[in-house]
């Protein structure tokens, strides 16, 4: 018989080492806790959990600081890249990153994030789209999608009364001051090992003072999007990377 | 030296590093003296903000990962700050904001005006906040102040706000910049990342009920102490007084030269000057009620402090109010001329 090369009293899957044992307060199916795991993952590997401040968004991810085990501060809505500009300024030396939604990066946090990006600061923005406002239920976000239902957006988007779709990736990357962004999403396992690939990149350029770089994670939102958690992640792929499409958006890797 | 330049100098002869802003008039000197000069300084930065929002909240960034920090601005660009302000409030960070007032609401103009005073004393933004309020009324007071604020802001940690118009912030008068004391606190909430210990965080997001009030208790607490201990004021020839002048910052030292032409025709005036408008000197004015009965509230506004004095007299003397809004900048003739119509006196010499 041949003997099995799988030790089964190794542990090969376990939670993060700097994901705190707090039960996440996230929907089920919903895309937050996959990212906040990829990060806490990525901290760990690159071996910087003591010199990493977090910036957590007014939205679903306000509680991040009950997860993350990592020095955070939280920022009032939309003022994440402002707050961490002020921090990774003083503290040039520490890895900062903001972690913000689509409702907080891309409208009341347009301005900030824009200039933050366009001074080049040297953060790293993890940017969760799923269309939608998930915390205040699911109203209409600058991403959602021509034709997606909110209910902000009756019967559905309409590009003539509420404008349309913003690609904040595409818009940033004109910017001369970004250095690195890229498009992911948390839907599927392939999908997730490749936008655990692009933190991680992200955070080395941030490492080694390379400039503003920014993952956009498409997120799934069962709960608001009205489907079961399957059909959320499925949506993303036939629906929502058709707008948003996946890949590397900019990648100039010169030193700031 | 220009008194927006002084706040500047001051700022950085305290251990300020960290100054973000957007252009407003009549406070541009100041940022760009903080242009010019902080970056010029080991550990310095300063940031030409894309607004005034986005400057308080990089303060607010700054403040957590413990840089002495400042912003400045003019009325309509601290309304927009607020919300930083009231974030650093709960947050319970240190951290200075400058607000050189023009006339309002809306834009306004750019001249002296005090109309902001409500917006500083009550807090400004939402929720259950105070923000420490100093008037300087010189640019000597400019400097003294400044230096002062970022002490007061340590202490307590909380954002404490300067309070000047467009006059102060314009004009020049020789000073002598004080040695600025060596920053004393504790440094513990500052967060540097989680290094080899337990990882932190600031918040302001209290969703329990019970928390957040026993929270909102808290912060009133130390705004008692903050009442209690900090309040400062000047008094000026109230010795003889029967009149007393309450007024504070452009208006106090137009007051002041009022108070030398009514004593002039006889008039014995005296002015009580508030340095804080938060605290505010309550008792002084209410122990002066015991001996003098008619108060004149001399303001560049429809009356704001007016009812910190009413609230101060709580019925006691006799309450008359001069206001000057808009941007007009009152002379002393025109208040002496208001105080003798006032006064008694002004009867037996048949005078209006």
């Amino acid at each position: 018989m041949m003997k099995s090369k799988i030790n089964v009293y190794q542990k090969i899957f376990g939670r993060p080492q700097y994901l705190k044992e707090n039960i996440f307060h996230y929907c089920a199916g919903c895309g937050h806790s996959i990212a906040h795991r990829l990060i806490a993952e990525v901290i760990e590997e690159l071996n910087i959990r003591d010199r990493t401040i977090g910036v957590p968004p007014a939205g679903c991810a306000v509680l991040a600081y009950n997860y993350f085990d990592i020095d955070m501060l939280e920022s009032m809505h939309g003022r994440g890249c402002a707050v961490a500009t002020g921090v990774k300024r003083t503290l040039p030396d520490r890895i900062v990153f903001s972690y913000q939604g689509d409702g907080d990066l891309a409208a009341i946090g347009t301005a900030e994030t824009f200039h933050a990006a366009n001074r080049g600061e040297n953060i790293t923005v993890l940017f969760i789209n799923n269309a939608v406002y998930g915390m205040t239920g699911g109203q209409m976000a600058p991403t959602t999608l021509l034709g997606q239902f909110s209910t902000t957006s009756r019967p559905t988007r309409d590009a003539l009364l509420d404008g349309y779709p913003i690609r904040m990736s595409e818009i940033l990357s004109h910017l001369e001051g970004t250095r690195y962004i890229e498009r992911c999403a948390v839907n599927t396992p392939s999908n997730i090992v490749k936008a655990k690939r692009a933190i991680k990149k992200a955070f080395r350029y941030q490492m080694d003072d390379v400039g503003f770089t920014m993952v956009e994670l498409l997120s799934q939102c069962p709960t608001n999007w009205k489907m079961t958690p399957i059909d959320a992640c499925r949506w993303v792929d036939e629906t929502m990377a058709k707008a948003f499409p996946l890949g590397v958006i900019k990648d100039v890797r010169i030193k700031g | 030296m220009q008194g927006n330049r002084v706040i500047g100098e001051a700022a950085i002869r305290a251990g300020c590093r960290f100054y973000a802003g957007y252009p407003i008039t009549p406070q541009n000197e100041l940022t760009e003296y903080m242009a010019e000069n902080l970056r010029k300084v080991e550990g310095g930065t300063f940031i030409q903000a894309e607004s005034e929002i986005a400057a308080i909240n990089m303060v607010l960034g700054a403040s957590a990962a413990g840089a002495r920090a400042m912003t400045s601005s003019s009325s309509p660009g601290i309304s927009l700050k607020q919300e930083g302000i009231s974030a650093l409030a709960a947050d319970e960070l240190p951290a200075v904001i400058v607000n050189i007032m023009r006339g309002g609401p809306g834009l306004g103009n750019i001249l002296p005006a005090q109309g902001d005073y409500f917006q500083a004393t009550r807090g400004g933004g939402h929720g259950d906040y105070r923000t420490i309020v100093l008037a300087p009324a010189s640019v000597q007071e400019l400097a003294d102040l400044t230096m002062d604020a970022f002490d007061l802001a340590d202490r307590y940690r909380t954002p404490v706000m300067i309070l000047a118009d467009a006059m102060i912030g314009q004009m020049m008068e020789p000073l002598v910049f004080k040695k600025p004391e060596p920053r004393q606190y504790d440094d513990g909430y500052i967060l540097r990342g989680a290094g080899q210990g337990r990882s932190r965080f600031i918040r302001g997001l209290i969703l329990d009920a019970i928390r957040m009030e026993e929270h909102n208790w808290k912060l009133y607490r130390k705004y008692q102490v903050i009442t209690k201990k900090e309040v400062r004021h000047e008094t000026f020839k109230t010795d003889d007084a029967d009149v007393l002048i309450v007024a504070y910052g452009t208006a106090a030292r137009i007051a002041k030269g009022a108070i030398k032409r009514c004593r002039e025709m006889g008039i014995r005036v005296g002015l009580i000057r508030p340095i804080t408008l938060w605290p505010y000197p309550a008792d002084v004015i209410k122990r002066f009620s015991e001996k003098v009965e008619t108060f004149i509230v001399f303001e560049m506004s429809t009356g704001q402090m007016l009812e910190d004095v009413r609230l101060a007299l709580g019925g006691a003397g006799i309450i008359h109010f001069y206001g000057r809004p808009g941007g007009v900048i009152p002379t002393p003739v025109e208040l002496a001329r208001f105080i003798e119509h006032h006064t008694k006196n002004s009867w037996d010499r048949g005078s209006q």
